[in-house]
């Protein structure tokens, strides 16, 4: 049965490619999959509350209304609201809007950094390895979040420099796992064969290393995503990211835990919100995982 | 194997000097000035600032005041914290073992609770109970710890009362409420680090399971606990352990937020606060001590693989 299902798609699409096939037979694999369909639904709503953050809240995200202040859920207000008077669900749905971004940029950040490290030290050897390879041992002697803190407060308090330094943090991962790669790609007979062509090294590194090597790369970053979100809201639930009124997950957290004993929907609402994206991100990413490289499948 | 510690054990020295100059370096360039902190913001006058600069040796140069600092580090000396004015190498090993005790106990308890239901996950998989484990497994990895630690002081602290909500009583002092105020935070640093452990002890397993030597004792008639026990779980816990050194590493971050939610005095508030409040001798110190245990965590940890699984030899 399985086997006639694709005949009437390669019929269909006249110009269909062996690529086009195989992203078909990736969706139709990840859709089997239940953690990665659940995941990926909720990380569409996410995204969807993210875009349509102005037409699904009722309320300002930003501006005071002291009389409203700490109310409890309610129809009006399905989360309450803060000491403020601010709606707590807008405010948590606003919230989106900072954090996805943060934590595509910061891995954006760490993934394009820690690959071109990793393609130099690998392709070049010696000397070049050499010193990025001390430079990861160093960054390598902190626990992530704590070289975030120092690199946060030498650069200041501020959500930008959140995602620099989570990106900072996270560049040893990229670099170690695409070194690796590349140490046993420059050995294939392809890459002989382009140099001998004449062809300079730059061409070798990313037309030639580089796409044989991404695929791992490209799943921790999907795997990363969540830990970055992580990260950065931490960061900013210490007081070193985004500053007041912004509706950042983290700060809104570490605003509402002295209400906890008398409005605890403060605090927990956007602590939800957070846990909740992340899940999702990391059951998109199991599922993308055991789809693209079975050889890391976590039975 | 014995000239393979000592050359890591070097290394890790060069490292850690290397991390002291840079961190000493660095830590110049976060942006306020001390001066200001300690004189507060009323009675600022140049004469003031020059005053408590000169006299907390911070008008003197750079690379002397480094060299003075490498010279105290010899003798232990970590200088005198800039706000308070108390030697910091004090403060330092009073804290020091507050936060080990929390990295220490959470790890304990993520080894307790997660390699059993790592287990009972693999062996029983893809049916209820391993769904019901991997699905906490999951949730705990995604729920951010001052999440974690806010609703669980929400929950035992505050609503129902049964547990102290924060704060840190010696054990000196009184035992029974030391270890009170322990539960919480250890609770909460051990939620992460369990998910992590029960989900590499599941997929271990689940490798080990599918090897010939595994179906050659089922097939003699091994008693299945026996197989599981004996035979798959002792070679399954070596990456297991790998992830427990990764994890303590990654416990030591953690304790920044826990012991920042649960206001435990520890090296990690130390550094928070220290960096609040530009005192970069005290931001300087605890960076380099966190750094020195971490290099020397990841030293343990691959030394401890290399005596668990006699595959490994290192040269």
């Amino acid at each position: 049965m399985q086997q006639t299902l694709p005949a009437p798609r390669a019929m269909l699409g006249a110009g269909s490619t062996p690529a086009g096939r195989g992203r078909w037979a990736l969706v139709r694999r990840l859709r089997q999959n239940r953690g990665a369909v659940v995941g990926f639904a909720l990380l569409a709503v996410v995204i969807a509350l993210a875009l349509a953050a102005p037409l699904v809240t009722t309320h300002d995200p930003i501006k005071i209304n002291p009389p409203a202040r700490n109310l409890g859920p309610s129809p009006e207000h399905w989360m309450g609201t803060d000491q403020f008077g601010r709606d707590v669900f807008t405010r948590v749905v606003y919230g989106a809007r900072i954090s996805l971004p943060v934590g595509l940029i910061a891995v954006a950040i760490a993934a394009v950094v820690g690959t071109v490290l990793g393609l130099l030290a690998g392709y070049y050897g010696r000397l070049v390895d050499g010193a990025v390879m001390r430079v990861i041992d160093i960054m390598l002697a902190f626990p992530g979040i704590l070289m975030a803190l120092v690199v946060v407060a030498i650069l200041g308090a501020s959500l930008q420099n959140v995602m620099i330094a989570v990106g900072i943090s996270e560049i040893p991962r990229y670099t170690r796992l695409v070194r690796g790669s590349v140490l046993s790609a420059r050995e294939n007979l392809y890459v002989d064969a382009a140099r001998i062509t004449g062809l300079r090294d730059a061409a070798i590194l990313f037309r030639h290393i580089l796409p044989n090597v991404v695929g791992p790369m490209v799943v921790l970053a999907t795997l990363s995503v969540g830990s970055a979100i992580l990260a950065a809201a931490g960061l900013s639930f210490l007081g070193l990211g985004a500053q007041p009124p912004r509706p950042e997950w983290g700060a809104m957290l570490a605003d509402g835990r002295q209400f906890l004993g008398s409005h605890w929907w403060i605090a927990t609402m956007p602590g939800f919100a957070i846990a909740l994206t992340v899940l999702a991100i990391n059951m998109a990413g199991d599922g993308l995982r055991d789809v693209l490289d079975p050889r890391l499948q976590s039975r | 194997m014995l000239a393979y510690i000592l050359r890591r054990l070097a290394q890790a020295v060069v490292l850690v000097f290397v991390v002291a100059t840079l961190v000493a370096a660095f830590i110049h360039l976060i942006p306020g000035d001390p001066v200001y902190v300690i004189l507060g913001e009323t009675n600022v006058t140049p004469e003031r600032v020059a005053a408590v600069r000169a006299e907390l040796g911070l008008d003197r140069p750079i690379p002397l005041q480094y060299a003075e600092w490498l010279a105290g580090l010899t003798r232990g000396d970590f200088g005198d914290s800039l706000t308070s004015g108390r030697p910091i190498g004090g403060d330092l090993l009073l804290r020091l073992p507050r936060t080990l005790e929390l990295i220490l106990v959470s790890t304990l308890l993520s080894v307790v609770i997660g390699v059993p239901l790592g287990v009972l996950a693999a062996s029983y998989r893809n049916r209820a109970p391993d769904l019901a484990v991997s699905t906490f497994a999951l949730i705990g990895v995604s729920a951010p710890v001052f999440v974690v630690g806010t609703l669980l002081l929400l929950l035992f602290g505050v609503l129902w009362g049964v547990l102290p909500a924060t704060g840190y009583v010696a054990f000196g002092d009184d035992p029974a409420r030391h270890l009170k105020h322990l539960i919480l935070p250890s609770v909460t640093l051990a939620t992460l680090e369990t998910a992590i452990v029960l989900r590499m002890t599941r997929s271990s397993m689940l490798e080990v399971l599918a090897e010939d030597y595994v179906r050659t004792a089922r097939a003699k008639g091994l008693d299945g606990r026996l197989v599981l026990y004996g035979h798959a779980l002792r070679n399954a816990l070596i990456p297991v352990l790998t992830i427990i050194g990764i994890q303590i590493g990654s416990a030591l971050g953690g304790t920044v937020l826990v012991e920042l939610i649960f206001n435990w005095p520890g090296l990690s508030s130390y550094l928070v606060t220290g960096i609040n409040q530009r005192d970069y001798p005290v931001v300087q110190a605890v960076v380099l001590v966190i750094a020195a245990l971490f290099i020397l965590l990841n030293l343990l940890t691959d030394l401890v693989y290399a005596v668990v699984d006699p595959r490994i030899r290192y040269g």
